[in-house]
């Protein structure tokens, strides 16, 4: 097992380092001046060339290159050209919103999605099922923009439960953070929910058909206890996949609904850094999330084998 | 007791967010769309800057009221001699920055020398162009010599790019501004809010407000959402249009529309065929209805105009029946000028909902004259390097000039129009030298008169301010004369 892990980990680095070289070829080759956004229509050439230079963007590529790949070592990611903090201080406030709501949609959408899928299984082709597949088409089809704002209106405005928005910061009582981070976490829960228990619900009739399934009704487990302790375990697997996509995607991709509840998030922090050309943290938000994802497959894979032994080696 | 042990849990679950509104009648929380960059408003275009922190947390030599008129700020009082040349300020004494240091002349000749030195960020150094001194009589008084007479030089250090800033803090203003204003920065949490406290060694009259949090909200829906929630008390520039008639009906706001200083334009290149032609741009001023742009774009707020200049300013003109809505006009033109129907016209659109939505209404008034437009929507990194800067490749584009009395970027050489015009560049410059008012008022009426006869531009409509807040909230402006919320003055009626 350990040396399953070195060799994993030596290979996720080496692709992260691959994965900087494009980031970084990328992001220079694309159209746009962070000093000309920032300094708007009016400036004197004399000007842009001036904060050009103070923010080193006229030192060459690779030098660049290499003292942005030094500066994790030290944690020191440079400074934001648009807002003057550190990258690393900026990127740390988004985690603690991003992170703890990717957590709440990911517990409640599991909490959502197992017992529909595996009721959706235990009654296939009955009330039960049809129920949980209508829903799960809903979930798929509503659109979590839209979605959120209904949730806003009902629990902000009609009915003064939460707020329409914003998050207070963790320093202002955890409680007030917390049910900042509800609606959002119902909102992005529900569509992964959806797929959860779709997914869920395929994976447990597969293994409902094979025959060690059929031994065990035969030696007299109820079906409960076939569900549970055959079926589940032994379906798990494409369920752990879609669940580490799942992940990834919470904490990555949740920018739209961070729009729409104004959450100091990472994926609003991205989409703006590319907007307004802020580079210094647009590279390394891209790494942070391709880190996340790549230590989240890890983490799949080590529950591959803890689930079934028998999962490929190495 | 079940509703209430219901009521309690349910609180537990979504934190402390029962609106009881319970908010003291001496704060203010304000929505706005854009959230500022750093926050040193001599180091930065945005017109956030200067929304959080003009008049609020910075002061300049003289201020911009609400009316766009020039008021005495840290200067009490100027004179300018016979030639134009010598202007000397007295300042205030007893005034503070908010590190405790004081302010004095020295301060000001540092403020000034930093915009206008070769090390400058500043994003208007045109402002300062005319200074060649700038120096200290002693604390109270400092005398500036210009190289030549600038009529409204008063007004120009009233803008928010020329602040005064204290030299030991100047350098960290990005995250920590430091002024002089009746408002210190408190804190800021990017991407949400920014938070202001009362400055209480402030040399004039205490503000009413004890603390001010701007909240930054994008998107239109949730704007609404925020001030209908509670969560927010006043939407000075609400984006989302379509609300505002839903607001006009509710018992707890108000709406209040104004004028802003943006002049919006359908800019054609005049570096390229056969936008160089003033009968085509004529022809197109002739395609365009105005009024019905206006309501189809922004539910009707928006004075239509004729030429660049604002409505509301004493000097405007209204010329927007010089070449007034006649599509059988703007054929004539267009075939007199050897445009073929069917000519095809790229329009590249900046995010703005005026120009993405304005874009699609206009491609129909010109489709109706013959001209063919392809739109293509391009985000503000990619509008300043392909539009504005390089090789300006477009036909036309939508965008508003939002700087106040800005009619001299037509006299600027090598601007993105693409217009030149010598007698339009005489006028400038002498108004550049007149300080008269109201011979600067008659120059900027002939300077209008040019623009609008030569179609300098489309002019199209001026920017609204559709501001909801709370009834009981009064002192908020009405207009936008400078980009500014200045809430010196804003308070709760009880």
């Amino acid at each position: 097992m350990a040396g399953f892990l070195v060799r994993r980990l030596g290979g996720l680095l080496f692709a992260l380092l691959v994965l900087s070289v494009i980031v970084f070829l990328t992001l220079e080759f694309l159209p746009g001046d962070v000093a000309q956004i920032l300094l708007g229509t009016e400036v004197r050439d004399d000007t842009l060339a001036a904060l050009r230079t103070a923010f080193g963007l006229d030192r060459p590529a690779w030098d660049r290159y290499l003292g942005w790949i030094a500066g994790f070592a030290t944690g020191d990611l440079g400074t934001s050209r648009i807002y003057g903090v550190p990258v690393a201080k900026l990127i740390v406030d988004r985690v603690a919103v991003s992170l703890p709501l990717a957590g709440m949609a990911f517990l409640i959408a599991v909490l959502l999605a197992f017992p529909l899928g595996l009721l959706a299984a235990s009654r296939r082709g009955r009330a039960g099922d049809y129920a949980v597949m209508g829903f799960s088409q809903l979930g798929l089809a509503l659109p979590n923009f839209w979605l959120g704002l209904l949730l806003i209106l009902s629990f902000a405005i009609a009915l003064p439960w939460a707020r329409a928005g914003g998050f207070p910061g963790w320093g202002n009582g955890v409680g007030a953070a917390l049910g900042a981070l509800v609606l959002p976490a119902v909102t992005l829960a529900l569509g992964e929910a959806a797929i959860l228990a779709r997914v869920l619900r395929t994976a447990l009739l597969e293994t409902l058909g094979e025959d060690y399934i059929r031994t065990a009704r035969a030696k007299g487990l109820s079906p409960r206890a076939v569900l549970f302790g055959h079926a589940l375990r032994n379906g798990m697997m494409p369920v752990l996949t879609i669940l580490g996509l799942q992940l990834g995607y919470l904490v990555a991709g949740a920018v739209v609904v961070e729009s729409v509840f104004t959450l100091p998030g990472l994926g609003q922090l991205l989409v703006q850094s590319i907007f307004q050309r802020d580079f210094a943290v647009t590279k390394s938000v891209v790494m942070l999330f391709a880190s996340f994802v790549v230590a989240v497959n890890t983490l799949v894979d080590i529950a591959y084998h803890l689930v079934d032994p028998r999962a490929g080696r190495g | 007791m079940k509703d209430k042990l219901l009521k309690g849990a349910l609180a537990l679950l979504f934190g402390v967010a029962l609106h009881t509104n319970a908010l003291a009648k001496d704060t203010l929380t304000l929505g706005m769309t854009l959230e500022p960059p750093a926050l040193d408003p001599t180091a930065g275009a945005a017109a956030a800057i200067d929304e959080v922190l003009y008049a609020n947390v910075f002061e300049g030599l003289t201020r911009i009221d609400a009316e766009g008129q020039v008021q005495a700020g840290l200067a009490e009082k100027w004179s300018v001699s016979e030639d134009g040349l010598r202007w000397v300020f007295t300042l205030r004494p007893g005034v503070k920055f908010h590190d405790g240091s004081s302010f004095d002349a020295a301060d000001v000749v540092f403020s000034l020398d930093r915009a206008r030195g070769p090390d400058s960020k500043n994003a208007q150094k045109g402002l300062f162009e005319a200074i060649s001194v700038v120096k200290a009589v002693d604390p109270q008084t400092v005398e500036i010599t210009l190289s030549r007479p600038e009529g409204a030089f008063a007004w120009n250090l009233g803008w928010g790019d020329a602040v005064m800033v204290a030299p030991e803090t100047a350098a960290s203003n990005a995250t920590k501004p430091v002024g002089t204003g009746p408002f210190r920065f408190d804190s800021r949490v990017e991407g949400q809010s920014i938070t202001l406290m009362r400055n209480a060694q402030y040399w004039g009259k205490p503000v009413a407000l004890s603390k001010v949090v701007f909240r930054f909200i994008a998107d239109p829906a949730a704007q609404v959402a925020a001030l209908k929630a509670g969560d927010l008390d006043a939407f000075p520039s609400i984006g989302a249009y379509e609300s505002v008639a839903d607001f006009a009906n509710s018992s707890d706001f108000k709406v209040v529309v104004g004028t802003t200083e943006g002049e919006t334009l359908l800019v054609p290149n005049q570096r390229k065929a056969p936008w160089s032609d003033p009968r085509v741009r004529q022809a197109l001023t002739h395609a365009i209805d105005r009024k019905g742009l206006v309501t189809a774009v922004s539910e009707g707020y928006g004075t239509p105009i004729g030429s660049h200049f604002a409505p509301h300013s004493p000097a405007y003109v209204d010329l927007t029946g010089l070449y007034a809505y006649d599509p059988d006009k703007a054929k004539e033109l267009l075939a007199a000028a050897g445009v073929a129907p069917g000519t095809k016209a790229v329009m590249k659109l900046p995010p703005p909902a005026y120009a993405r939505r304005g874009g699609e209404v206009i491609a129909a008034y010109l489709a109706q004259v013959g001209i063919e437009v392809e739109i293509v929507p391009v985000e503000w990194g990619q509008w300043l390097s392909d539009v504005f800067k390089g090789a300006h490749d477009f036909d036309l584009t939508i965008v508003s000039h939002t700087e106040p009395l800005d009619i001299g970027i037509y006299a600027r050489k090598d601007y993105y129009f693409g217009y030149e015009s010598t007698a339009f560049d005489a006028v400038m410059d002498e108004i550049k030298r007149t300080a008269d008012p109201a011979r600067r008022n008659a120059l900027y009426g002939q300077a209008q008169d040019i623009l609008a006869k030569d179609a300098a531009n489309v002019f199209l409509y001026q920017l609204p301010k559709l501001g909801v807040w709370k009834k009981g909230l009064e002192g908020l402006w009405a207009n936008s004369p400078i980009q500014a919320n200045d809430l010196t003055q804003a308070h709760w009626v009880q």
